[in-house]
């Protein structure tokens, strides 16, 4: 890549999380293994061969550490250990485990390493061991950054791995048959005379054994689960509504409860009166949470009814009241000390812009995550344990949160994280469970289940950034010569962060850069710069399903498809005669292909291309549209992602699906806008997404060319905006360079 | 009040105006029964009434009356699937899985009314259940298939 990045001290701590304090622990803390959480609670005939197998007498339990949000996790991580175990589903229960450094992930940071994901040169690698050795240190457990697989991928097949050949050892000992004789097959260990020992009767004696560590993972080729289409493990239960989530738990005892706290988002609250809503039918009381009340009540309904009836007088938040004033400070932040990173200066744009350069501004407002099952927390606070349960993203955070509000020890705080009902990002945040642990303090040994209403939830939602771009551009001869990208954005990893009391002073962020800097084009004279809009000064913001590759992405593949135009090339074609690397230019290649790219569509009809690569994978993605009297109709959408291996074609297939549905929906319909300090948008009447009617046709396709193993849920996300802009223009002419689409165009 | 659900006689004392929803959910623990939005725009709280599917969140208990109620546990159970069900089993349709107890009672409601529903009619009587995670091209598959099963095909 050139001269790509400059390996400066600022760029080194990109991303990192809180690395001060890490970096001393040193070589020894870095090779030394986290303590097994099993090992704490093992029962007599037990055998926990590492933290993710546990067998007895009665059961097999593999953990799976990342937290299922729709995306199949449980499912994938428990065939990765299935798959080397030798068990089938059916014969085995997975748990969340209990919060971990153990559970650390190794694959989220290593993405924040400034250099393309296709850079496997000593200085990238090397960056990305640093960046994963401070997640091993933190013992950061996350679910998220389309990480579940790459984290999962090799561990838990080896974890499964060490589990057989220790139970095959085991039965050797107890058979006296070498190990080199014995198979494994559907949970048990097979002697050469056909004999089956179940691994439940052998795990006493497993249990007195070293684990046989020295494991060779199985070829691929051999694989009996991974690879092929499986079905959920979930399934049944989610279609036929016996899968329990966290809102549907019932706890011996538990009151319900709702809150409302200040809709100007970190405002207090100056005086309130709950005299009416006391009065109501089954309210037991109305207690004070921060920045707002929590009603406790006999019924969920009753306890929103009484919440709405509580008059409260508000304190003003620290953010512009009116939209205006944010996009001000975003307009104010091309600044040299608002410079986040020169991410990219290839060439000389300066000397090749001319003197009439193509420019455009580009604008992404705040959207909220909304997913269908709303916020919710059983706490349960007793003078010596706290016990949670409830659907996180971030186990350790929520403990080490719920502990500081209780006043007890880590330890101490059990949490049973749950199935969600989707969370795009949401429950990485973890007010709901503050607020809930809140109202348990003050009603001590009883269990309180707190449920968001829609509305307070879309009120309380920490937003995707809000986020604009400058651009610049020149062609000469028919092909793009230059690009020039600046982006102001907030950073909403420090955002985030802040809310964890984690600091990043003076890093810069990669999000405010991802998927522009980073487009795998060979533009001759490309410039990428991102500036960090003041995060404090605006709304707070969290992760949204893709993060900052949903804005940028947008930002690059539009523009770059406007100098395409301008230079009167093919989108396809000079996306093929510029791109850098092989991987992306197949799967360039591959949607052309799909699409049938050249071939006539007919009057008012479109295709629009755009090809992002977030998180390590390249997406390319071709929609139709049509010009139709009621409006813009999507008729059909192509897709195709390189996750260098398809662990289970259903489930990338639905993933990339999905993915597609949410960039395309968002794009067109939803935003988040303040007035008077207030989201405006209070359900989904009014932040809709994509709906059933609207849907188009979708065709996927894997490719399997990458060498690293790739998650899948996030990176179909990006390109699905540009491509529909794209499409729309060379439907009718029209350039849409602000989201939500609808603004500019009606819909079908 | 007695309320006829899934099979079984009810007796509940909530207040008239109490949304049907909230009567199941948090009056008799019938939990596949979902809050999603309270205000009628994502369908995930959708039930039958007398085999039409209604928003139990705009159902007042008060207006049920003698009508039976079936929540997705009264279509059917992990042993005894409806053949909705069973397709949404088939085409792996479930993410996060949410919104599907509705999804799949719509569906019923519709094949019940129209066994051979066109892609049209389909989209018209599925777009009141919103589904975040993007299932619905695995929807209207499903939707497909348990259509030719219930007319034998």
């Amino acid at each position: 890549m050139g001269k790509v990045m400059k390996y400066t001290r600022r760029a080194f701590l990109v991303g990192a999380v809180a690395v001060a304090g890490g970096v001393a622990f040193g070589y020894y803390q870095v090779r030394k293994p986290h303590a097994n959480p099993l090992l704490d609670d093992v029962s007599d005939g037990e055998a926990v061969f590492n933290p993710w197998v546990k067998i007895d007498g009665d059961g097999i339990t593999l953990i799976t550490p990342h937290v299922d949000l729709g995306q199949g996790a449980v499912s994938m991580q428990a065939a990765l250990i299935a798959e080397e175990l030798d068990v089938d589903f059916g014969q085995f229960n997975t748990d969340y485990g209990k919060p971990s450094a153990a559970y650390y992930n190794q694959a989220v940071t290593q993405e924040m390493a400034p250099f393309m994901s296709t850079d496997e040169k000593f200085q990238a690698e090397a960056m990305r061991t640093v960046l994963g050795t401070v997640a091993k240190l933190m013992g950061m457990q996350v679910t998220g950054g389309s990480s579940t697989v790459p984290d999962s991928y090799e561990k838990l097949r080896r974890a499964g791995a060490v589990a057989r050949e220790t139970l095959k050892l085991a039965a050797s000992k107890k058979s006296g048959v070498p190990v080199s004789q014995l198979k494994t097959e559907k949970g048990s260990v097979i002697l050469p005379d056909g004999t089956a020992l179940a691994y439940t009767q052998l795990a006493a004696d497993a249990a007195g054994l070293e684990p046989v560590n020295d494991v060779t993972l199985r070829d691929p080729q051999d694989w009996r689960m991974l690879g092929k289409s499986m079905d959920r493990i979930d399934i049944v239960a989610k279609s036929t509504g016996t899968q329990v989530y966290g809102i549907d738990l019932e706890i011996p005892g538990m009151v319900h409860a709702t809150v409302i706290t200040n809709p100007y988002k970190g405002g207090s609250v100056n005086t309130y009166d709950a005299s009416e809503a006391e009065k109501m039918r089954g309210v037991k009381k109305v207690v004070p949470v921060t920045g707002g009340i929590a009603v406790i009540a006999d019924n969920t309904w009753r306890a929103i009814q009484a919440a709405r009836m509580v008059e409260i007088d508000w304190a003003d938040g620290a953010y512009p009241p009116e939209m205006a004033g944010h996009w001000k400070i975003l307009e104010d932040s091309f600044t040299e000390d608002r410079l986040d990173s020169k991410w990219r200066d290839d060439g000389d744009v300066d000397a090749n812009l001319g003197d009439q350069p193509i420019q455009a501004e580009y604008r992404v407002p705040y959207v909220a995550h909304a997913p269908l099952e709303p916020l919710c927390a059983i706490v349960k606070v007793d003078e010596t344990s706290a016990e949670v349960w409830a659907s996180t993203q971030m186990p350790r955070f929520v403990q080490n949160n719920v502990a500081r509000i209780t006043g007890l020890e880590p330890d101490q705080v059990t949490i049973n994280n749950q199935y969600s009902g989707g969370s795009f990002g949401h429950r990485g945040e973890d007010e709901n469970i503050k607020r809930t642990t809140e109202v348990a303090m003050s009603l001590k040994g009883t269990p309180v289940k707190l449920t968001y209403s829609r509305e307070e939830d879309f009120a309380q939602d920490y937003p995707r950034q809000i986020s604009m771009a400058r651009m610049q551009g020149a062609v000469k001869d028919g092909k793009v010569e230059t690009i020039d990208i600046s982006v102001s954005a907030p950073s909403t990893t420090t955002s985030q962060m802040g809310r964890q009391f984690l600091d990043r002073p003076g890093m810069a962020d990669g999000q405010i850069a991802a998927g522009a800097w980073n487009m795998p084009m060979a533009i001759p004279n490309f410039r990428m710069t991102a500036y960090q809009a003041p995060h404090n000064e605006l709304a707070p913001t969290s992760a949204w399903r893709s993060v900052g590759a949903s804005s940028n992405g947008f930002f690059a593949e539009s523009f770059l498809d406007e100098l395409i135009a301008e230079a009167g090339a093919d989108p396809l074609e000079e996306r093929l005669r510029l791109v850098n690397d092989d991987i992306a230019r197949k799967v360039l290649e591959a949607v052309g292909d799909m699409s049938g790219w050249g071939g006539d569509l007919g009057a008012k009809r479109g295709r629009g291309l755009a090809l992002v690569n977030s998180f390590g994978v390249p997406v390319a993605e071709v929609v139709e549209v049509t010009d139709t009297e009621n409006g813009i109709r999507i008729d059909k959408v192509f897709v195709a992602a390189d996750v260098g291996r398809v662990l289970d074609p259903i489930a990338f297939d639905n993933q990339v699906k999905g993915g597609v549905i949410w960039g395309l929906g968002h794009a067109m319909n939803c935003e988040i806008t303040y007035s008077e300090g207030r989201a405006q948008q209070e359900n989904y009447w009014d932040h809709e997404g994509m709906r059933f009617n609207q849907c188009p046709e979708i065709e996927v396709r894997g490719l399997e060319n990458s060498e690293k193993i790739r998650g899948i849920g996030e990176p179909p996300v990006p390109p699905a905006a540009p491509a529909l802009a794209n499409a729309i223009f060379a439907a009718t002419g029209t350039r849409l360079r602000e989201m939500p689409f609808n603004k500019t165009v009606t819909f079908a | 009040m007695k309320l006829k659900i899934d099979g079984q006689v009810r007796e509940v004392d909530v207040e008239p105006d109490m949304p049907l929803l909230w009567v199941l959910r948090d009056e008799l623990d019938i939990k596949g029964v979902k809050y999603g939005c309270g205000v009628a725009a994502c369908g995930a709280c959708t039930v039958h009434l007398d085999g039409v599917a209604v928003r139990s969140c705009q159902t007042f208990a008060e207006d049920v009356g003698d009508a039976e109620i079936t929540t997705i546990h009264g279509l059917g159970t992990p042993d005894t699937l409806h053949a909705v069900q069973k397709a949404w089993i088939d085409h792996q349709v479930a993410q996060c899985g949410y919104c599907q107890s509705g999804q799949i009672m719509q569906a019923a409601s519709l094949l019940a009314e129209n066994p051979n529903p066109t892609d049209e009619e389909i989209a018209e009587a599925m777009s009141g259940n919103l589904c975040r995670c993007g299932t619905f091209p695995r929807i209207r598959d499903a939707i497909k298939t348990a259509s030719g099963e219930l007319r034998g095909a």
